[in-house]
């Protein structure tokens, strides 16, 4: 947890009784010790320009400095799935930073060749979000055969099909060196340590570098199991709170998310792996509860598009930064391959308020053509008030849009929540017809059929 | 070691809000629905007190609708063709209310009449034993008009009359009070302005325990995000003791998801967006488990088959072991 100002004035030389004898010896560049506390609590100065601070006092700080929730990463041939260094309970509250990886699970009883068409297909998910690539993130190999051999043949058919990184998992140390070897040359999770084989396991993970998951029924069971993993050299863990309902799920990840952030407790700092499908029969909402509360590595036990894709979809929302409105690029948008007679709108360059027109518009069949002014990402309502989104803005998208060489007519539907442009939009645009639409999104279909 | 659960000392509470009235309350439905009350965050059993399940409502329309999915069609068939059939339709497919809701226009294009409206409202509490709530088409004048004859034919069965909104509230509110009826009260995924139309209808002397606020929320990918965040501050807010955030929420996801060309296009879609059918239900259930984790009571879903899902996951949030164990 972040210390305050005055916290770590408290460590420097002129914050110690009885003062230490460099106190506010303005080395630092800052006139006070006070006032150099007061930058690195903003992290606008480096702990290193005073060269008086005590180790103990060092130590303080820079273990105040950690993040509450250490980064665990797994990697394979440059691509990397990071969780952790998150800051906050909600989203409101500034944003979520490590959208949770999702990982398909193979077992090795499955086969190698049905493995090697489940992970291809999976592999190759590409589906286009608003202008973003959303795929999977990697895949989960379960030595469920007990078999050595079988457990390394899965996890080669595994890499032979996708490049991604791997959750490998089995409570046999055995097998998971065998795991271990055949995933060479990449930084899997090593799922899991448990009571009684974290000895190994810590040893094993120590050994290939790899983060630990380290699984336990209870919280108590698990802050013990972390510090004697830690003891035993491993610093990058994951936890697995070992829950089966999601009303559980709900509870141990809240509970942990709270202890990292809200108590600073450090045997619970680190990311959460969660396995949905053993929480419920619908398997997508028990993966949204993972996703939206707090889960950093997601083990998912089916692949089916029309499954993936709202999940895909989830997570990207959850994860945007609320205080950056998501923005479409301004210019002109052709919604059902519209021709030169077909109308012409204008709207804003929200994201949500380009979507809502423009699925209204789409949705119901209407050809048209949609301008979308730059309004520095604010909704209609927003961004007139703010005077973003005015006469002039609209008259120079019309310009530079070139929308008047692809249509026959000159007239243009302005959203009802901004008819007051109309006088000023005629004189912008001399020989346009200004016509006021609805004001919100959804009655534009029965306007565009009426006005046809 | 021992660790010690964090708990939060929350200083205020949900009100709870019954709708509904059976006939010992002067009404005539079979049961009352109960929402609200929650002491803590949503499912959060360790910490509080969640007297009362989330439920699920079914949105049926005063006749057969145009423009809705092709999939929603297929699956009422013909029971969409009457509204009192619909509404038994939808309690038998497991509904917990019923969502009545009037389009602008009649299957013969004149507009929606008062008259046509009260019928379509005796003919769903004949049909069924479910509370119901009843929303207009969303323009103000029509809204007035066809309400306040619903509240009249509907008289002391403790309707939800929406929406109320910002600019229009006065007409319904009265309405409302005048017929013993509960308020549907509708603001623009903003907190200040959620709270602000509760004021402004508390102000009407409607009391608080008959008031649901609605939030809005967009679809999963069409701004979900803003509706999940806006539900949960103003959860927080009510927690934190601000009375007039206080009120159970409600979203009708099954009006945004079922606009969003996941759910309503079945062609011309991309591959990757996998099968129709699944990803439609898949979109409405999706966005509705979502927000129920961010603080919904009451959730408005069109598809049969979303409200067997969302039932299953409401099941599994209210089974309150706190672990649960594997």
């Amino acid at each position: 947890m972040a210390l305050s100002g005055i916290q770590i004035y408290k460590l420097l030389p002129g914050g110690q009784r009885p003062p230490h004898p460099k106190a506010n010896c303005k080395e630092c560049g800052f006139p006070t010790c006070l006032a150099f506390a007061m930058k690195l609590a903003a992290k606008q100065a480096e702990l290193s320009v005073c060269g008086y601070v005590s180790d103990e006092s060092k130590d303080k700080l820079s273990a105040a400095a950690a993040p509450p929730i250490r980064l665990a990463k797994v990697s394979s041939n440059g691509h990397e799935v990071a969780a952790g260094n998150e800051t906050v309970m909600f989203r409101h509250e500034k944003t979520f930073f490590h959208r949770p990886g999702l990982f398909l699970r193979v077992k090795d009883t499955d086969g190698v060749e049905a493995i090697k068409a489940a992970v291809s297909s999976a592999d190759a998910y590409l589906v286009d979000y608003v202008g973003m690539e959303l795929t999977l993130d990697g895949f989960a190999v379960e030595a469920a055969s007990g078999d050595a051999t079988a457990f390394g043949a899965a996890i080669g058919a595994v890499r032979g099909a996708s490049d991604r990184p791997l959750v490998l998992m089995s409570a046999d140390a055995a097998l998971m060196e065998a795991g271990l070897e055949a995933a060479e040359g990449m930084t899997p999770l090593v799922h899991s340590a448990n009571a009684d084989n974290w000895e190994a396991m810590a040893q094993l993970a120590k050994k290939h570098q790899a983060p630990l998951a380290v699984c336990a029924d209870s919280l108590d069971g698990l802050a013990d199991l972390t510090q004697k993993i830690k003891a035993a050299g491993v610093e990058d863990m994951v936890l697995d709170p070992c829950v089966g309902t999601m009303a559980g799920a709900l509870s141990s990840l809240t509970q942990l998310r709270r202890l990292a952030l809200k108590e600073n407790f450090r045997p619970l700092g680190y990311p959460i792996i969660a396995f949905p499908g053993e929480w419920c029969e619908d398997t997508e909402a028990a993966a949204v509860l993972a996703i939206a509360k707090y889960a950093g590595f997601v083990v998912l036990d089916e692949f089916s598009p029309a499954s993936i894709y709202p999940l895909l979809v989830f997570r990207q929302n959850i994860y945007t930064n609320p205080q950056e409105p998501i923005q479409v690029t301004p210019g002109l948008y052709e919604i059902n391959k519209p021709g030169p007679s077909d109308p012409v709108m204008v709207t804003t360059n929200f994201s949500i308020t380009y979507f809502s027109v423009s699925n209204e518009i789409e949705g119901s069949g209407n050809k048209g053509w949609l301008l979308v002014a730059d309004a520095e990402g604010m909704s209609v309502l927003t961004a007139w008030a703010a005077g973003k989104f005015d006469a002039e803005r609209i008259a120079k998208t019309v310009k530079v849009t070139g929308i008047e060489d692809k249509i026959s007519h000159r007239s243009i539907i302005l959203p009802g929540h901004v008819a007051v442009l109309s006088g000023e939009l005629e004189e912008e645009l001399p020989g346009w017809e200004i016509k006021v639409g609805p004001r919100e999104a959804v009655n534009l279909p029965q306007y565009l059929k009426m006005a046809i | 070691m021992p660790v010690k659960i964090p708990m939060e000392k929350w200083a205020g509470s949900v009100r709870t809000v019954t709708l509904g009235a059976t006939a010992a309350d002067g009404g005539t439905r079979q049961h009352t629905v109960t929402v609200g009350g929650e002491t803590t965050l949503p499912f959060l059993h360790f910490e509080g007190e969640i007297p009362n399940r989330p439920v699920v409502a079914t949105e049926i329309q005063d006749r057969r609708p145009d423009g809705w999915s092709e999939l929603l069609m297929e699956a009422w068939g013909d029971r969409m063709n009457d509204p009192g059939d619909w509404a038994k339709a939808a309690e038998e497919a497991g509904a917990d209310l019923i969502a009545l809701t009037f389009g602008l226009t009649g299957l013969d294009g004149q507009p929606t009449s008062a008259e046509s409206a009260r019928l379509a409202v005796r003919k769903v509490l004949d049909a069924t034993g479910l509370p119901v709530m009843v929303s207009g088409p969303g323009q103000a004048e029509v809204d007035n008009e066809l309400l306040v004859a619903v509240a009249e034919e509907g008289a002391g069965e403790r309707l939800v009359l929406g929406y109320c909104e910002d600019r229009n509230y006065r007409t319904i509110v009265a309405a409302a009070l005048g017929h013993g009826h509960l308020v549907h009260a509708r603001t623009a995924m903003d907190v200040n302005l959620a709270k602000q139309l509760n004021i402004l209808i508390n102000d009407m002397q409607l009391p608080l325990d008959r008031i649901i606020m609605d939030p809005t929320t967009g679809a999963l990918g069409y701004g979900i995000e803003y509706g999940y965040s806006v539900m949960e501050r103003l959860r927080l807010a009510a927690l934190q003791g601000d009375s007039m955030t206080q009120l159970p929420m409600l979203v009708t996801v099954g009006e945004e998801t079922w606009k969003a060309k996941e759910s309503k296009v079945g062609q011309g879609v991309p591959e990757t967006w996998g099968v129709w059918e699944e990803r439609a239900i898949n979109w409405e259930a999706v966005t509705a488990s979502s927000l129920i984790q961010s603080g919904a009571d009451i959730v408005v879903v069109r598809h049969p088959e979303s409200v067997k899902r969302v039932h299953a996951v409401i099941d599994s949030m209210m089974t309150a072991n706190d672990r649960g164990g594997s």
